[in-house]
């Protein structure tokens, strides 16, 4: 692969900008590859890198149904952060956010990491409470985590109503400064870059139809484009885990729902956090090209349509002019919605599935994003060694028999909840 | 607030499920009733509840790739 850098684009430019090589190769499918990966996702790219870079597998193909990067990798809010509650949750998605500090330089493709910092607002000193303990509990498994009271608040947000009449009180906060946002497609990009040049075959409008079995272990994938065999299989289908489950018999405990996205007109550089509020149930964050981004909480039904009611985007925008006034004028450029992975607990699950050769990273749930590159690792080590990565050790299906649940919101097995 | 609010799928509960008695654990069935599910591209038959109108819980059949009500029931 070419190798990007101010010298590249010096030459490129002088030459006409006409030898640029593609980032990746377009290949067709061979008939057999050591390990199949099911999904061109950010997930699934991050496998094949991490496969090859970690463990020196090679002989591997991502299979994407559409076009890399197209799914849920291409819809999100490009939130970056590990500011979760419990240890199995803030631990994995510290070894990620670990990563992403040195993933532009990794992967030699600028993925656009902005450590911005990661605000959560508080509305009600119960809010001040539960902040102080999800502080607490970051700053015990060694994350940053720093309280903020209004002041504060009001200094890293000018735009914020911290007036006497703001339609929600504003008590403080919590920031973790080492949080903030990426570019979702260039993570994509990157990582099929950076697998394709170690030899990686990413095979793009090739939708795998059934997994082929034979005396209880995987041999292969059918697809449109042929059939392939494989000794093992790695699923990485956000939203669409089940279905690819139930190709293998297995049920599990996932429920897909839509989950909506909306981004403004782009304007001048405004917010320079990513601005969450708990209770408001949504986020927002400027993109470097001025849009701002939001979204809010899962619709709340089962779905694959990736599209979503109108009301729960009007309470993304509501809750947003409330906390910023200013954006009451503001008009709303795009709206999506991507299908994701409820759990039971709202926690992920990476595994082996009760067939040899068979592994799933799914029920991701609204937090997939963040977790792309250790997603990937932890993946890559399950699926080269057999045995799970200790940060994933406790990301099993199994806890749903045994009742080691994950779950940080306490919302029970009601996923629409989560 | 929303007119209606969801259920979850719309299951047969086994027998065996709480009050529990730790001489005969409930087993697999009650594991895959609480937990697992077929979650369906297309058909899917779930609970609503009519929250700001008749409050009265009742059964829709819908696809989940369209939205398209396939047909409704009292719960």
């Amino acid at each position: 692969m070419t190798h990007y850098s101010a010298l590249t684009v010096a030459r490129q430019a002088l030459s006409g900008h006409r030898l640029w090589q593609p980032a990746w190769r377009d290949p067709a499918p061979r008939p057999r590859y050591k390990v199949v990966i099911i999904g061109g996702g950010g997930h699934g790219l991050a496998t094949a890198y991490y496969l090859a870079k970690n463990h020196g597998i090679t002989d591997v193909a991502v299979l994407e149904k559409a076009w890399l990067g197209g799914g849920n990798t291409g819809r999100n809010t490009a939130i970056v952060r590990s500011s979760y509650l419990l240890d199995a949750n803030a631990q994995f998605y510290e070894h990620s956010l670990k990563l992403w500090e040195g993933l532009s330089a990794d992967l030699n493709f600028n993925v656009m990491f902005s450590q911005r910092g990661m605000v959560n607002i508080a509305h009600s000193n119960a809010e001040m409470s539960g902040l102080h303990r999800r502080g607490n509990a970051m700053r015990l498994n060694g994350i940053d985590a720093e309280l903020l009271d209004r002041n504060d608040l009001g200094r890293l947000m000018p735009d914020l109503d911290l007036s006497a009449e703001a339609r929600f009180p504003i008590m403080g906060g919590l920031i973790q400064r080492r949080g903030g946002t990426a570019r979702h497609d260039a993570v994509a990009w990157g990582y099929a870059r950076a697998a394709d040049a170690r030899g990686i075959d990413i095979i793009q409008n090739c939708e795998v139809t059934a997994l082929r079995r034979a005396a209880g272990r995987i041999t292969g994938v059918e697809t449109t484009r042929g059939t392939i065999e494989a000794d093992k299989v790695a699923i990485c289908v956000a939203g669409d885990s089940s279905r690819l489950a139930a190709m293998a018999g297995l049920r599990l405990p996932i429920e897909s729902h839509v989950l909506q996205a909306l981004v403004s007109e782009p304007i001048k550089p405004m917010l320079n956090v990513v601005a969450v509020s708990g209770a408001l149930h949504i986020y927002i964050n400027q993109s470097d090209k001025g849009e701002l981004v939001m979204g809010g909480d899962i619709d709340g039904c089962n779905s694959y349509a990736q599209r979503g009611d109108p009301h729960v985007l009007d309470h993304v925008v509501e809750s947003a002019v409330a906390l910023f006034p200013c954006l009451s004028r503001l008009r709303m450029m795009r709206s999506w919605g991507g299908t994701v992975d409820m759990t039971m607990d709202g926690s992920p699950i990476i595994t082996k599935l009760p067939i040899d050769g068979l592994y799933l990273n799914g029920g991701w749930c609204y937090g997939g994003f963040k977790g792309t590159p250790a997603a990937g690792w932890t993946l890559a080590h399950l699926v080269a060694t057999d045995q799970p990565h200790p940060l994933t050790a406790r990301h099993t299906l199994e806890r749903f028999s045994t009742g080691a649940l994950l779950d940080e919101r306490g919302s029970g097995s009601s996923p629409w909840l989560h | 607030m929303a007119e209606f609010s969801y259920g979850g799928a719309d299951l047969i509960r086994p027998v065996g499920g709480p009050p529990l008695d730790p001489a005969s654990p409930p087993g697999e069935a009650w594991d895959d009733f609480v937990y697992r599910r077929d979650n369906a591209a297309g058909a899917h038959t779930e609970l609503w509840f009519h929250a700001a109108g008749c409050r009265r819980w009742f059964a829709v059949r819908r696809d989940t790739r369209t939205n398209v009500i396939l047909a409704e029931t009292e719960a």
